[in-house]
């Protein structure tokens, strides 16, 4: 064989491996995080590790359409991933711990299931904070059990005018306090305030004005952020459970799981009103045990890994302006 | 007009006639060829954003048929990386000469494939799936791969390029546009090849590889199937084989009166139409159908698509000749010499079709180049190149332009070979002219 013969053979040869295996080189030495929607795949890894005080760079594609990542109850701008393109963040956990992160963006019915952990290890500053018992449980309230509102006011209360009545109830206090307004239901409280001479509309006034000493603008507007980023795909903008997914949810339900009993009790449901009545049933302990917790199969997804207790109570107290005013 | 040979110049003799410059752009190819099925595997399955489906399905397709096919005919094939490993098998080698030894099977074709039906057919399976291969890098691997190795594997069974000459889905359409390239690769005087003893163009020589197209040059008349490898140049004795320039569509003039190649015709115009209405158009259930494959809308999909381009155009097109002169018999050579006039509207259809899309996507190729992986690169800073249509304004008037251009093109080779048909030109003009409001209506 002539020397040009083996030489134009060993080049070809090595061109064409290297063209193969460089590229495999890059991208087995770059970790990517990829965001699929949850119906065919979800985060890819789900699982990511780090070390407690050790940047965690992190880069994301999605494959399909846009995503965003974000991580549970930490102050992190969340990160938009679009199709095809890269993008970066890094994190820095001072405190060991597991950490879910969560898809921002409404990219499908499903949109909720994306999630995943980063598992946090090394001595920080601090070990993890055990969680707190949810109010709900110290209530011994059940969870899935109907609410129903049996007196409703005839007009939308006013938390100004229920300020002036506030005066007219003898030991105001006693509503006004954080447990009692958290602990109550607006029904309940309307029924304590029975003994006093105040009309029925005076008294839902004075119920609304419990409420609103109980939050604050700041407080509803992060309350109203919360909502419209992550519930209003479902619940809707207006509260009306009319999101953009609650039609696929609707048809879901009828094929979705049969709950242990063979009904279809815990199935997939069409997200619920805030606008209807039903709500001035519901004390913000049990809403917060439903944002906390989740629907348990019904759809509704558990938020408690995703939002601290003062998104939660934030979020409860937004709410209840789908009723008040 | 007559034609002019460019390889009278020495230096273009001299760059056709050495192995190097070709076979340095051929690795290159294949290289690059290799790499798109490497990024269809691991890049980004966006494929928007990978260097599979952009730099095969809009930057070589926007090259091979706005430019290449229309000037140089098969000047692709020349430096097509897919038969060139099982070139290499089948001749033990890749500079030394021909080995002697026959070390393959070497096995002539059966004659009744020695057609373009196989390629026909291939090309319609690629059609039909086109909506997920063209968007899905994966699958654009799994075909290249497939193309690659469906290459290698018949080199090693049949005689020269059978995978080329016989099964290849673009060859076929290459072929039959190459006749209207303004370029041809021929003898220069018959009698030398008449007297040449050996024919080491058609067998090979210490000097090269006989035809790999499996055709003797002394005999060429059409573009059709000579794969401009430029071999016969380097073995011809006499320095016989000329590169010349020549009028648009020469190898029309004579047609062919092939059934396959009428059909090949009919495929390549009904596939503009149909990929023109379903790629581009707005009809939603239309593109649902045609992307989601084996389902029953696909099934219907793919039945409207074989009916339009096998029974509609070409029984249309009986009938509009039958009816021109309902006693004069229509078939066989007759109908497919008559039907030569849609080789260049075809070819016409589709550069108008490809405008709108290469001009479309075309800064993906910019985006690409820079993060061909979807790794997060910026190679050449472009990485972050925002898709930007280009040229939108001149996209409508272009390809009317092209239409009408195609539509001139075609009568006036009606003119020329229907009357060897034996049929008037006015009803394939107006054949012509209908598929072309057609096709004005699904672009425009």
């Amino acid at each position: 064989m002539k020397q040009s013969e083996a030489s134009a053979r060993v080049l070809i040869a090595v061109l064409c491996i290297g063209v193969v295996l460089v590229p495999f080189l890059f991208w087995k030495q770059t970790p990517m995080i990829r965001a699929r929607m949850a119906e065919t795949g979800g985060w890819s890894p789900a699982v990511i590790r780090a070390r407690v005080g050790e940047p965690l760079h992190l880069k994301f594609t999605s494959e399909d359409v846009m995503h965003g990542f974000a991580v549970g109850q930490m102050a992190l701008a969340a990160v938009d991933i679009e199709p095809g393109k890269v993008s970066e963040t890094t994190l820095t956990f001072q405190k060991p711990g597991i950490y879910t992160f969560y898809c921002t963006r409404w990219c499908g019915p499903n949109h909720w299931r994306m999630r995943g952990t980063i598992e946090v290890s090394g001595a920080g500053s601090g070990n993890p904070e055990p969680a707190s018992r949810p109010l709900y449980v110290d209530l011994g309230l059940n969870l899935d059990t109907p609410h129903p509102a049996d007196i409703i006011p005839v007009e939308k209360p006013s938390a100004s005018r229920g300020q002036v009545f506030l005066s007219r109830v003898p030991d105001p206090s006693t509503y006004q306090s954080t447990g009692t307004y958290r602990s109550h239901s607006p029904v309940q409280i309307f029924m304590d305030l029975g003994t006093t001479r105040l009309t029925d509309l005076q008294r839902w006034d004075v119920v609304v004005a419990i409420w609103a000493q109980n939050t604050s603008a700041a407080g509803l507007a992060d309350g109203k952020e919360l909502y419209a980023q992550n519930c209003a795909a479902c619940h809707g903008e207006s509260g009306a459970g009319d999101g953009v997914y609650a039609d696929t949810l609707a048809a879901m339900g009828a094929e979705s799981q049969v709950g242990m009993s063979g009904t279809r009790e815990m199935s997939i449901k069409k997200p619920v009103n805030f606008t209807k009545p039903d709500l001035l049933g519901a004390s913000p302990a049990l809403l917060q045990g439903k944002i906390l917790r989740g629907g348990m199969g019904t759809g509704m997804p558990m938020w408690g890994s995703i939002f601290s207790d003062e998104q939660i109570w934030n979020l409860v107290a937004y709410l209840y302006t789908f009723q008040f005013k | 007009m007559n034609k002019f040979e460019l390889t009278r110049f020495a230096f273009i003799k001299a760059a056709l006639k050495n192995r190097l410059p070709q076979l340095a752009l051929i690795v290159l190819l294949l290289a690059g060829f290799l790499f798109a099925i490497v990024a269809g595997i691991l890049g980004t399955p966006v494929g928007n954003r990978n260097f599979g489906i952009v730099f095969v399905w809009i930057a070589w397709w926007a090259v091979l048929i706005l430019v290449v096919v229309p000037f140089l005919g098969r000047g692709w094939c020349a430096v097509c990386p897919i038969p060139v490993v099982g070139d290499w098998l089948q001749r033990g080698a890749i500079l030394e000469p021909v080995s002697k030894k026959k070390t393959r099977l070497n096995l002539r074709i059966p004659a009744k494939f020695r057609n373009m039906w196989l390629q026909n057919i291939s090309f319609i399976l690629v059609a039909l799936f086109s909506s997920v291969i063209l968007t899905t890098p994966r699958v654009t691997s799994a075909v290249l791969a497939a193309l690659l190795f469906m290459g290698i594997g018949l080199s090693m069974i049949f005689e020269r390029r059978a995978f080329c000459r016989y099964l290849c889905p673009v060859g076929g359409f290459i072929g039959l546009y190459a006749q209207t390239a303004p370029s041809e690769l021929r003898i220069k005087d018959k009698n030398v090849c008449a007297k040449c003893n050996g024919k080491p163009c058609y067998n090979g020589s210490q000097l090269g590889a006989g035809c790999p197209w499996d055709v003797f040059p002394g005999g060429l008349t059409k573009n059709t199937y000579c794969g401009l490898c430029l071999e016969c140049m380097r073995t011809c004795p006499y320095d016989n084989i000329a590169f010349n320039l020549r009028p648009f569509s020469t190898d029309l003039e004579k047609p062919s009166g092939r059934m396959d190649e009428a059909f090949k015709a009919f495929i390549m115009l009904g596939a503009a139409m149909v990929y023109a209405y379903v790629f581009m158009g707005s009809n939603g259930i239309l593109k649902l159908a045609a992307y989601h494959i084996f389902t029953p809308a696909w099934f219907a999909y793919a039945a409207g698509f074989l009916v339009f381009l096998l029974f509609f155009l070409p029984g249309s097109f009986w009938l509009t000749v039958k009816i021109a002169d309902v006693s004069l018999p229509v078939s066989g050579r007759r109908f497919a010499s008559a039907s030569t006039a849609l080789i260049p509207l075809g070819l016409m259809f589709w550069a108008a079709f490809s405008l709108s899309f290469v001009l479309t996507n075309a800064t993906y190729i910019l985006a690409v180049i820079s993060d061909p992986l979807g790794l997060g690169w910026n190679l050449f800073a472009t990485a972050s190149l925002a898709w930007q249509p280009v040229l939108t304004s001149l996209v409508a008037p272009a390809q009317t332009l092209v239409l009408v251009g195609g539509l001139i093109w075609s009568v006036r080779t009606a003119q020329k070979t229907a009357p060897q048909a034996g049929v008037s030109a006015i009803p394939v003009a107006a054949y012509c002219l209908a598929a072309s409001l057609l096709m004005l209506w699904l672009l425009i």
